[in-house]
């Protein structure tokens, strides 16, 4: 047992177990914590996956963005002076079904082995790879991401502040 | 590769499968919103652990940064419309908002 392993085992721990109470918990707040805990941890795999560049990006973009605007979400629609939100729980049977038939399906689906195609570990500089991917192969769908953010945003903008009196 | 790839691939399904619950069962659509999160960083996981079989390219994580940014204008956009239904309805459940429907 390396050490790799033991901090691969533990990330996976983490991840799966935030995953498991984010279904069980009813408190919106906690949810939100809990889901920045599981994808931090996906982060701390993805350094270990060899995938050091989408790793910082999980990191900034979801402990620094989403984690705000969902705490923001939460503020801004829930009373103040009112209980924490909590959250009912509805379709219980058929969504256990589905969620347990699934999980069983990929898992037997999963089962077949994967051979690694060459032993050699990864490549030495990554990040500089993607830089110059991004520019080069991936220019035009770099560019067409670029402009959806800038869409979604302004969308996002003139949406939340629209008045009720407007249309 | 150190670690079997398969425990990459269960930890995604099992994130999968566990954002698909959230988002089926939670009648908050803030909850509703984690629950998709949750299912597109499953997809991520899959890329990333499928990219580790071919060293020599990198098609995965880039494809994992484009799926990051559709993740994050999904959340944009899906939240501000939450805010707007809050601000006609007074209530942030899906169910609530059954203004055409047939009583």
């Amino acid at each position: 047992m390396t050490l790799f392993k033991i901090i691969f085992y533990f990330f996976e721990a983490v991840a799966a177990a935030s995953a498991l109470a984010l279904i069980f918990t009813r408190n919106v707040f906690y949810g939100a914590l809990l889901l920045i805990t599981c994808l931090l941890a996906v982060a701390g795999l993805y350094v270990l996956s060899f995938a050091e560049f989408v790793a910082v990006t999980q990191i900034m973009v979801y402990a620094g963005g989403v984690l705000v605007l969902i705490i923001f979400g939460i503020m801004l629609t829930a009373r103040l002076g009112e209980k924490p939100l909590v959250v009912e729980h509805s379709n219980l049977f058929a969504a256990s079904i589905v969620g347990i038939a699934l999980l069983t399906v990929l898992c037997l689906y999963l089962r077949v082995p994967y051979k690694s195609n060459s032993g050699t570990p990864a490549h030495s500089n990554g990040i500089e790879t993607i830089g110059i991917n991004i520019l080069t192969e991936y220019l035009i769908p770099f560019e067409i991401a670029g402009l959806l953010l800038l869409i979604a945003l302004i969308g996002a903008a003139v949406i939340a502040s629209q008045k009720s009196g407007e249309v | 590769m150190i670690v079997p790839l398969e425990h990459l691939l269960y930890l995604g399904a099992l994130l999968f499968c566990a954002g698909l619950l959230v988002a089926m069962t939670k009648r908050n659509a803030i909850m509703v919103l984690l629950g998709i999160e949750l299912m597109l960083n499953a997809a991520n996981i899959n890329l990333i652990a499928f990219n580790q079989l071919y060293p020599d390219r990198l098609d995965g994580q880039m494809s994992a940064l484009f799926v990051i940014v559709v993740a994050v204008c999904e959340a944009a956009v899906g939240l501000a419309i939450i805010l707007g239904v809050y601000r006609n309805y007074q209530t942030s459940i899906p169910d609530q908002v059954d203004e055409l429907k047939e009583r």
